[in-house]
């Protein structure tokens, strides 16, 4: 799966869409790859705020249950409810249909630290390397 | 292929339907003789409690429920049964003789509403076992109450908070390795705190530096396992706990792992400052399904005030009690005096083996650890490739270039007889295969399972797709984990 230039990246594997005010936030191919098969999602409920680089809720997998962390600091908009009965969407379509939330953004300044997507996978290639 | 299987133990290969599905309408366990006295109303006697019948109650005699039963107790798998190599865990034998002495009259059946003069001597077996904690420990005082490794966790941290809110700021941070286990950041937050977690070096050990950036007077203190939960000595202990008390914080110990250091290393000497311990790993005490488990905690003379009320003191006449008058203290955390059978077990264990015994256990279980990883790292990678303590973790990188991850060759091991390893931990190793043999283990033993996952390793490279399956030789194949954790079927129904 190739990763979408629309999107920026995190170094935890976190991507966001900004459309204007609003940034919808979801994990990438890489993390639910990383993770396996996903078996419950936990997200912050609408109104709740968050924190830049800070854990937002939690994806659970067969293996492991993981912190997933904010790309961007704001208040949340609305939550992917169809996870809670759907989490496998995260795995078929983490770029798309397997989002988590849509944040209105604090601080559109803080999405210029994210990475691009060519530089999220020239990250991935270096983080392979042994 | 299956010809491979040299060491697997005979499964009964039957799967055993459920009790409810052998139920046959109108069967009788037993018959009862004819009512000689008068009759009364269930209805009357019992109001709204009252039932005709329970629906789906199963109708069996008494030698097919005696047969279910036994036959699935044969299904265990323990210690008893085979090497339990779950790393972490310390899955040792547990001796027989320390059931012998739980067992013993003025033990087993000492109430615990006795009252004192009564119950001299079970308050000296307590005392006498906290007293030996401490002597292994280097610590200065011990509490045996809490009922497991989590709780001694959760009781320390109580600790450090009462502790330091008489500082005069309990802080708002504890810092926790990336390799820790599970319990410490749940044992953090329940407690209260916050986690920030530390980043392992290339070792696998504390980053000095990361810990100086980390250590700030937010921070109450480093919540830590020693050896780590690669196996891995952290030699610069001292250096990391002149450093968090320095900045005014303190350093709670993780016991779990103290398998690796009794009779050789104490962690007060290295500067825990409290710790707990596992009788139900360390101490040979039973692990889960006979248990219960104990979990006392050890702390230095400055923590002893808030150590869980009753302490046991021993008086200038030589008697015992135990002492409720304890201001400090962070309160009761179990009934009673925590789980007395174990710390009996425990305490037949330490003396059984007297100090030199004890550390013998140490040195044969640090031994068959590097022994397995050994014999084994030719064939599965060494992510942190170092001599290990008590356990050893390899990572499953060559196999996974042929699709079959740690989870896969843990089932498999399965078809050779074995209990797997523990896999997918700790997080820090990517497909982490963990091994803790203990000192329980005999060399033919660790042999066979050496051979076994060696065998296992040849079987990815001709054919992944044969360990992919397994378990073969089980009663029920491998089972859909990802179905049952996404859409669990809770109730049996007709």
């Amino acid at each position: 799966m190739s990763y979408p230039t629309e999107l920026l990246y995190t170094k935890d594997h976190e991507w966001v869409r900004v459309e204007g005010e609003v940034g919808t936030v979801g994990i990438t191919d890489y993390a639910q790859k990383e993770l396996g098969d996903i078996v419950f999602v936990e997200l912050p409920r609408p109104g709740d705020a968050v924190t830049a680089g800070e854990s937002f809720g939690t994806l659970e997998s067969v293996k492991a249950v993981s912190d997933v962390f904010a790309p961007v600091t704001g208040t949340v908009e609305a939550v992917n409810a169809k996870l809670q009965d759907q989490p496998e969407m995260v795995n078929a379509d983490p770029h798309g249909q397997g989002w988590l939330m849509r944040v209105r953004l604090a601080n559109r300044a803080e999405t210029e630290k994210l990475m691009l997507a060519d530089t999220y996978e020239t990250y991935l290639q270096e983080a392979k390397a042994p | 292929m299956k010809n491979r299987i040299r060491t697997a133990r005979p499964h009964v290969n039957r799967n055993e339907a459920l009790i409810f599905e052998r139920s046959t309408p109108g069967k009788r366990g037993v018959d009862l003789p004819p009512l000689d006295v008068p009759p009364a109303s269930p209805r009357e006697a019992l109001g709204d409690s009252y039932r005709e019948a329970i629906e789906g109650f199963p109708e069996v005699s008494e030698l097919e429920v005696v047969r279910h039963f036994t036959r699935l107790s044969t299904w265990n798998y323990g210690v008893d049964t085979g090497l339990y190599p779950l790393g972490s865990c310390t899955m040792k034998y547990n001796p027989r003789v320390n059931e012998a002495v739980a067992r013993l009259e003025g033990l087993a059946s000492d109430h615990p509403y006795a009252p004192e003069p009564l119950a001299q001597g079970c308050l000296e077996v307590l005392h006498e076992t906290a007293r030996c904690l401490a002597e292994i420990s280097g610590m200065d005082a011990v509490s045996l109450q809490p009922a497991a490794g989590a709780q001694g966790e959760l009781t320390g941290i109580l600790m450090m908070r009462a502790c330091l809110a008489e500082r005069g700021n309990p802080r708002q941070y504890i810092l926790i390795p990336d390799s820790a286990h599970g319990t410490n950041p749940a044992s953090v937050t329940i407690s209260g705190y916050q986690i920030r977690n530390l980043k392992s070096n290339e070792r696998g050990c504390i980053d000095l530096a990361e810990l100086s950036r980390a250590m700030t007077g937010e921070v109450a203190g480093l919540m830590l396992t020693n050896p780590n939960t690669l196996g891995i000595f952290e030699t610069q202990m001292r250096e990391i706990s002149d450093l968090v008390h320095a900045r005014g914080g303190l350093v709670y110990m993780d016991g779990a792992n103290m398998n690796a250091l009794i009779g050789v290393a104490r962690p007060a000497d290295f500067g825990a400052d409290l710790m707990h311990l596992n009788l139900h790993k360390t101490f040979t005490t039973p692990h889960g399904g006979g248990g219960p488990g104990s979990g006392p905690v050890a702390v230095k003379t400055f923590l002893e005030p808030y150590l869980p009320s009753p302490t046991i003191e021993k008086l200038s006449d030589g008697s015992f009690r135990l002492n409720h008058d304890r201001p400090k203290s962070v309160g009761r955390v179990r009934a009673f005096y925590g789980n007395f059978g174990m710390a009996v077990r425990a305490l037949a264990y330490i003396l059984a083996n007297g100090a030199e015994g004890l550390r013998q256990t140490t040195e044969d279980a640090v031994l068959n650890a590097n022994y397995v990883l050994a014999r084994l790292r030719d064939v599965y990678d060494v992510p942190y490739d170092q001599p290990c303590l008590h356990e050893c973790v390899l990572s499953d990188r060559r196999q996974a270039a042929r699709g079959v991850r740690t989870g896969d060759i843990a089932k498999r091991l399965i078809d050779y007889g074995f209990h797997p390893y523990t896999t997918s931990f700790p997080l820090i190793v990517h497909g982490a295969m963990m091994i803790e043999p203990t000192e329980s283990a005999s060399q033919d033993e660790l042999d066979e399972f050496i051979e076994a996952l060696r065998s296992i390793a040849e079987e990815i490279e001709e054919d992944p797709g044969f360990v992919l399956k397994a378990p073969h030789t089980t009663r029920v194949a491998r089972l859909d984990e990802v179905g049952a954790a996404r859409k669990p079927i809770l109730r049996w129904k007709p």
